[in-house]
């Protein structure tokens, strides 16, 4: 299926590149940005532009194992291995890098990049009630300091609420395109929304990748086609976030026959899933919003199965399927309790599959992954 | 009129034909996979057919599975073996919930509806510890075919044996006969930790019913007899436990009539 819309999105987003240098010669400040605590919001009203930083692939895998453990996820170590071999153009056009203390596999890293890289952690706490609410929003005024004195700005509540406007109107282009897949059968592949997430994620003109995302939503939601049938079976996709380059289990469940209707991750729905109030306090409304996310780093974490039930059920979903990068001890130990609430609760077929970025054991995967289609005709 | 099931595993091909109005077997095959998995599901089919006096082009359908179904261009259709094992299982043990399977390059735990579909499961195959595999090695070390491994191990009583990986294992192997234990209690000791990797894997899906014991070490009388100790319970073991997949396979084929 080939959508003029959509083309014309990744030919824009090839050169995001290009564009970034170019924002950078113009004096435009750049903040790279590894982890969805990490607001959008701050560097944007600093005038920067806030982008992702590459983690996604596995050939920076080798590099990245000479110094850190070959147990280790392949998300930190692919993130690092662009370090090392300095193999990012988004990382080598950062003024300073905004990372959190998610995982200890993660902000352990962070200390190793941060001999190489300008850097700014913020400390996230790993519950969500009212002192945590309250720290974090500390952790965002002291962001907010940083940039100011280290690009010469003011970061009042003007700009910020300026930047919460452009930032929800970006977020909405992109849910409206995610939020296609509701259809059943979806209009577009699990492969598609995966990649349009991601290409979202490294556009350095945000008003740009707006209109693009709110054309594509356009586009597609007029046409009324689909590359599945109405028989395909729905896989809602939880877990590790997934971007172009590991890919491979998105990519092996349509292979096999599903369709992929929501990737429940913070490199997809995540994103997206609420809105930041833009009357509130601004940093109230930053850090009540970015803390509620539910990743499991978070303990306890009762808002992953609120989502999941709430996702399962907009997007018709027949089965579950959770996502875990090997080495990644909090998404592993928590699919146990995933599983049961979705088998229990939502009495739903569910599939955990823990992998990492590398071919090797794509043919032991297929055969889990046709069973578990199997299962479900 | 007969309908076939290969399952072309990596260590075996096996071959069933079926009628497939009654679901009687007519026949069974086993050959050796080697490295041509289509040769060997090829050879399987062709000795199960002549031990059925049957003549390969009267088979109305073939279902293929196992690791080496997508080298059989023959098959009809081809389903995974978790599928076929569910369904063969059922079919010999009708009281079965759960099947567990070891073969030689991986072991899953299938949890079963009466109907033999698929509930549940979950797979090893990313370690050698827990598969045939952990076997062949042993039995490398200690130079005794499987049978007489069997044997031993029913002899003696169990070593420790703590390693949970298939190559450091074989280190505490070595390590064990250097100290003097004897080969009948390191093979006790490698059945029992083999059956607990099972035993755990199992615990991973809801298991309620029988529990039914397929695949080539299923053969072996002590290792069933070891793994019913460690489940608690007794197990279920038909008389060709390797055919179990195949079965599975031909059931399909005959139910596509």
């Amino acid at each position: 299926m080939s959508y003029p819309s959509v083309e014309r999105f990744k030919d824009i987003t090839d050169r995001n590149v290009l564009a970034l240098q170019e924002a950078k010669q113009a004096g435009v400040k750049v903040v790279g940005q590894y982890c969805i605590y990490s607001p959008l919001e701050i560097a944007l009203a600093a005038g920067a532009v806030p982008v992702s930083l590459c983690g996604t692939k596995n050939d920076s895998i080798p590099p990245a194992e000479s110094i850190l453990p070959r147990s280790l996820c392949p998300l930190i170590k692919s993130s690092f291995g662009f370090a090392l071999e300095d193999s990012c153009p988004y990382l080598a056009a950062s003024d300073i890098v905004i990372a959190d203390t998610t995982c200890d596999g993660k902000k352990k890293m962070f200390e190793l990049l941060a001999e190489r890289k300008s850097m700014f952690m913020l400390q996230l706490p790993q519950i969500q009630n009212e002192p945590a609410l309250a720290y974090w929003k500390g952790q965002y005024e002291r962001l907010v300091r940083e940039l100011e004195l280290r690009f010469d700005v003011v970061i009042g509540v003007k700009e910020l609420r300026s930047a919460i406007r452009k930032a929800n109107r970006f977020r909405r282009a992109l849910k409206s395109v995610l939020d296609l897949a509701k259809r059943k059968p979806s209009p577009l592949s699990g492969m598609e929304l995966m990649e349009i997430a991601h290409r979202a994620s490294f556009v350095p003109d945000w008003d740009k990748a707006t209109e693009l995302l709110e054309d594509i939503a356009r586009e597609v939601d007029a046409s009324g086609e689909s590359p599945f049938t109405a028989s395909a079976p729905r896989i809602l996709l939880t877990g590790v976030p997934v971007g172009l380059g590991s890919h491979k289990v998105v990519k092996l469940l349509e292979d096999c026959g599903a369709s992929v209707v929501c990737l429940d991750n913070c490199s997809c729905y995540k994103k997206v899933r609420l809105m930041i109030d833009e009357n509130a306090d601004p940093l109230d409304a930053l850090a009540s919003r970015y803390l509620d996310t539910p990743c499991s780093v978070m303990s306890p974490n009762p808002n992953r199965y609120v989502v999941l039930e709430n996702l399962a059920s907009e997007f018709r979903a027949d089965a579950v399927v959770d996502l875990t990068w090997q080495g990644c001890q909090t998404y592993d130990v928590e699919s146990w309790s995933v599983k049961r609430f979705v088998r229990e609760k939502l009495h739903l077929p569910f599939l955990q599959i823990v992998t990492d970025y590398s071919p090797a054991d794509t043919e032991q995967l297929k055969v889990r992954v046709e069973a578990f289609l199997e299962m479900l005709r | 009129m007969p309908v076939a099931g290969i399952d072309v595993g990596s260590v075996a091909a096996k071959a069933v034909i079926l009628d497939e109005l009654t679901n009687n077997v007519l026949a069974h095959a086993l050959v050796p996979t080697g490295w041509n998995p289509r040769q060997a599901g090829e050879d399987a089919l062709d000795r199960a057919c002549a031990q059925a006096g049957v003549d390969r082009p009267a088979l109305t359908r073939v279902t293929g599975t196992g690791y080496g179904r997508i080298a059989l261009p023959f098959a009809d259709k081809t389903v995974t073996e978790i599928t076929c094992h569910a369904l063969g299982a059922v079919h010999l043990f009708p009281g079965t919930g759960v099947v567990l399977d070891i073969g030689g390059q991986d072991s899953k735990a299938i949890a079963v509806d009466a109907d033999g579909s698929v509930q549940d499961f979950v797979m090893n195959d990313k370690c050698a510890a827990g598969t045939g595999r952990f076997l062949q090695v042993l039995s490398g070390i200690l130079g005794m075919d499987v049978q007489a491994l069997d044997e031993a191990a029913g002899r003696g009583r169990p070593a420790d044996i703590s390693s949970m990986c298939a190559v450091f294992a074989e280190t505490e192997i070595v390590g064990l006969l250097a100290q003097g234990v004897s080969p009948e209690d390191v093979a006790a000791g490698v059945f029992r930790s083999l059956a607990r990797r099972m035993v755990s894997l199992s615990r991973r899906i809801a298991c309620r019913g029988e529990y039914t014991f397929t695949g080539g070490l299923a053969t072996l009388p002590a290792f069933v007899r070891c793994l019913s100790s460690e489940l608690g319970t007794t197990v279920n073991v038909a008389n060709d436990p390797q055919n179990t997949g195949a079965l599975g396979a031909a059931l399909i084929a005959a139910r596509l009539c």
